[in-house]
């Protein structure tokens, strides 16, 4: 075939294309590639296609939703952790001349697809698929406002992550760092497809992700039960409304600032190049305006996990309600006022330097608020310490001291000298892995026995829990030693031999992690052999205080039989105390609405798009997008999205409820 | 919808609603519409405060003055704006379950939304015929940018105009339809209030600096 009708149907993708040259790389492929195929012949094998197609895949049930999104962050939480891994491992061994074992290369890559994948892929997915399962239980709704709408943002974030992932294999990812800055990230130095790959996998998922933070919005302002007024709703629910607020008010900002990019390197514009009065410095900009509402996002809901666990595992109504959801709305709005303590460096002049370092530091008194409101929860309170509550106690612990290097950053002079340093790299793991991934632990831990009838097994779990907070030590506090020393980030060799002992310790620690993400998926699989044994028949394992505790576990589709009626801000709680008899009588049929296979179709052409658009294959682009625009507008000709399920359904699944909570007596 | 949640004549407090009725189809679709329409809002936004930073950048090229002719643009704002009355004339036909009228109306203001758009595209084709184009300087990338944008959604309003005018005539004014023409209503006008700033932004202060 000639070469230029091969660059008609493949673009830029040759064979060389391929890594086939990285041994780590081949390696890696091969054994994805081997587990892949044994899960896909499995599937196949015991005939669950069908099954996962009808049930979950086209799904619009939001419990559904909410658990493939958490698997999603599972998932990815194994590849960006062996990123980190991996980072750890060269780091430790790049002295006295060594080149260490990945060359710089496929060393950038590493850096800057961990960052990548452990906030978008990772975070995101884990705190949305969070939210997803637990708001419309908890304001007593029977799903979202826009259920189809909220499979489809599923979907996107996944077609996301696939493109993430398939620059592993079909070549390769951006060596830019996680926020790709130009001139670097522009063509002239980024001429090969791992930008593209980064803007589209982004650009995919962040459709799904606006769409998701407007679903939910809607879903809490208009879909909370009778009684449940703004001042009643559960914290959780409090700060997922600040998170989806702060979504819909800053993705929209990254989603620009990438188009200009592609544009930049696509059509050759100059918005952030250095020549015909472009301005890089305006992209840095841009991308934190929404970078740091982003760090709010995946932690504001963190902060509501660990008031729900708090409340309940000390058995007395969360301190100062009031005064949390005040301290989550300021800091929603402190937000936006921060971003530029982000480059100091920039130049922008003490006024404004000294105006982001105090804002930055004024955060710091809500969220002191939200850590006294905590203490004073416990305090004289009969503490239970489950896994969940370990992980808020290890979380505050933790958190407190990451807060407080963070606001030694917030001055200016001091963030001069410690800018792009180890300690930045320090600091923020602390306050993500202490805030955000603790937080996330601790509510898989809460509502695990709520999504699947049976609690985690608490001895792997505590195991896990060890390991995550010893290795955290052990992996980052070096770190502060190290930027404290000057020791800058995304080095990959180092001169200097007498440092060398601080990065072995920060392996070693990497390595503890490395055990307790192992002792938790072990965790899972000893759970579910042990499933009867840990058993959940009331439905409110803990002894709870709202509302999703008040249906079995795991609900049924329509949630609850009867819309409940709330008195009180903890309303379960106030139920059980005032003597709630649970009705077995007068079931009606319930409105849901139908599953669809159009969210998934949509995302696959989407991320088709994106990889056609990767690989300058120009065809595959136009095609896919004319067939999304066909498959949207054909979505819209079906008026029918509904359906009734019968009284019957109804009256047989709360029978089963019934007999159960007989027997739990 | 007013539920009464204090405690029943006898006593006894009421924790669910033995008679409940579920929420109307499209319950929080305007609401959602909105939101969606201030994200795309800070869209705009961020595009202007580009062209705001960038916008004096002409790298020694062309200039707002060598280049924009303002009665052109005057002739092309007047499009949309017309284009925004027949479409409140369209809401009002609706509103009177006349669906022919409706239609026309609908019609017309496809007509003027496709003018804006093909006086548009004149006038790109010829600022990049006399070598201004996107790539010549930053301030042509951001005008391009922020321009076309807005073009992009006028002619996306244009394909969903056209959609749900095959959908009336197939279905009728039923109450997912006045729904959706509801929506495309509030859309259009956001694109006309856009307009309106890009217009004094752009065009007329442009041409002052």
């Amino acid at each position: 075939m000639s070469p230029d009708l091969l660059k008609l149907i493949f673009g830029r993708l040759t064979f060389e294309s391929l890594p086939l040259h990285e041994p780590i790389v081949v390696g890696t492929f091969a054994v994805v590639a081997t587990g892949g195929l044994i899960m896909f012949a499995g599937l196949t094998y015991f005939r669950v296609w069908g099954y996962l197609w009808s049930e979950w895949f086209t799904s619009v049930d939001h419990k559904r939703i909410g658990i493939m999104y958490m698997i999603l962050g599972i998932v990815m939480l194994l590849r960006g952790f062996a990123d980190a891994l991996m980072m750890r491992l060269q780091q430790a061994l790049a002295f006295g001349g060594s080149e260490g074992y990945l060359n710089s290369h496929h060393y950038d890559q590493v850096f800057t697809a961990h960052g990548v994948i452990m906030i978008f892929f990772v975070a995101m997915p884990l705190v949305t698929g969070l939210m997803n399962f637990v708001v419309p239980l908890q304001i007593g709704a029977r799903d979202v406002s826009f259920p189809f709408l909220n499979n489809f943002s599923f979907w996107m974030t996944v077609g996301g992550a696939v493109l993430v992932m398939a620059s592993l294999f079909i070549g390769e990812f951006a060596r830019t760092g996680w926020l790709a800055y130009p001139p670097l990230s522009n063509i002239g130095y980024s001429p090969d497809v791992g930008v593209d790959y980064y803007i589209w996998g982004l650009q995919v998922a962040g459709v799904g992700t606006t769409l998701s933070g407007i679903n939910l919005i809607c879903t809490i302002v208009k879909l909370r039960c009778p009684g449940m007024t703004m001042m009643r709703m559960p914290v959780f629910t409090w700060t997922a409304l600040c998170t989806n607020v702060l979504i819909v008010a800053s993705f929209p900002v990254l989603t620009v600032v990438l188009a200009l990019l592609s544009l930049d390197r696509y059509v050759g514009t100059n918005f952030f190049t250095n020549d015909f009065g472009g301005s890089p410095m305006m992209y840095v900009n841009l991308i934190w305006i929404w970078g740091h509402p982003e760090v709010y996002i995946l932690v504001l809901p963190a902060f509501g996990i660990f008031s729900e666990v708090t409340s309940t595992f000390s058995g007395k109504r969360l301190f100062g309600y009031t005064s949390m959801v005040y301290a989550t709305v300021v800091i929603t709005i402190l937000s936006y006022l921060v971003w530029l303590h982000h480059f100091f460096t920039m130049g922008s002049g003490a006024s404004v330097n000294s105006f982001f370092g105090i804002t930055t530091m004024i955060i710091s008194i809500p969220t002191g608020a939200k850590m006294f409101n905590w203490l004073f929860t416990m305090y004289r309170g009969r503490i239970r310490f489950e896994l969940p509550m370990m992980w808020t106690i290890a979380f505050m612990l933790t958190f407190v001291l990451g807060g407080m290097t963070g606001v030694l950053l917030a001055v200016p002079p001091a963030d001069f000298v410690l800018h792009n340093s180890l300690f930045l790299i320090a600091h923020f793991h602390n306050v993500i892995i202490g805030g955000v991934v603790f937080g996330a632990f601790a509510g898989i831990g809460y509502w695990f026995p709520k999504a699947f009838g049976f609690k985690l097994d608490p001895f792997w779990g505590k195991l896990s829990f060890w390991f995550w907070v010893t290795g955290f030590y052990l992996a980052f506090m070096p770190l502060y030693v190290l930027g404290l020393m000057g020791v800058t980030r995304r080095l990959r060799v180092f001169d200097d031999p007498s440092l060398q002992i601080w990065f072995i310790v920060a392996g070693i620690g990497a390595f503890l992690v490395f055990l307790g993400i192992l002792s938790m998926l072990m965790q899972f699989a000893v759970s579910f052999l042990r499933r009867e044994q840990l058993k959940d028949v009331t439905g409110d394992p803990w002894d709870a205080r709202t509302l999703e505790w008040a249906t079995s576990s795991p609900p049924p589709a329509y949630n609850f039989a009867f819309t409940p009626v709330v008195h009180d801000n903890d309303a379960w709680w106030d139920m059980k105390r005032r003597g709630y008899q649970r009705p077995l009588t007068g079931f009606k049929p319930i409105h849901m609405p139908s599953s669809t296979g159009t969210g998934i179709i949509l995302a696959g052409l989407a991320t088709a798009m994106g990889f056609g658009l990767i690989w300058y294959i120009w065809w595959l682009a136009a095609a896919s997008f004319i067939a999304m625009l066909a498959v949207g507008i054909g979505h819209t000709f079906n008026y029918h999205r509904d359906f009734d399920i019968p009284a019957e359904d109804v009256i047989r699944a709360e029978d089963v409820r019934t007999k159960l909570l007989a027997g739990a007596k | 919808m007013t539920v009464a949640v204090n405690p029943t004549q006898t006593g006894e407090p009421v924790f669910y609603l033995a008679d409940e009725h579920p929420h109307p189809e499209g319950y929080s679709t305007s609401l959602g519409f909105w939101i969606y329409l201030m994200s795309d809002c800070l869209i705009f936004a961020i595009l202007f405060a580009t062209f705001g930073v960038l916008g004096g950048n002409y790298a020694a090229g062309p200039a707002p003055k060598d280049l924009f002719e303002l009665p052109l643009v005057a002739v092309n704002t007047s499009m949309l704006l017309l284009s925004s009355i027949t479409y409140g004339f369209a809401m009002l036909t609706m509103q009177q379950n006349k669906i022919a009228q409706t239609q026309i109306w609908l019609a017309i203001t496809g007509l003027f939304g496709a003018a804006f758009i093909g006086i548009e595209l004149s006038e790109f084709a010829h600022m990049i015929h006399e070598g201004a184009t996107p790539q010549r300087s930053a301030f042509l990338s951001a005008f391009f940018t922020l321009v076309g944008t807005h073009g992009l959604h006028v002619s996306c309003g244009l394909i969903w105009l056209v959609t749900l005018m095959v959908q009336v005539w197939k279905f009728g004014l039923i109450e997912a339809n006045r729904r959706r023409l509801m929506c495309l209503s509030m859309f259009w006008h956001f694109l006309d209030v856009v307009w309106i700033g890009v217009f004094t932004f752009v065009y007329l202060l442009g041409v002052l600096r």
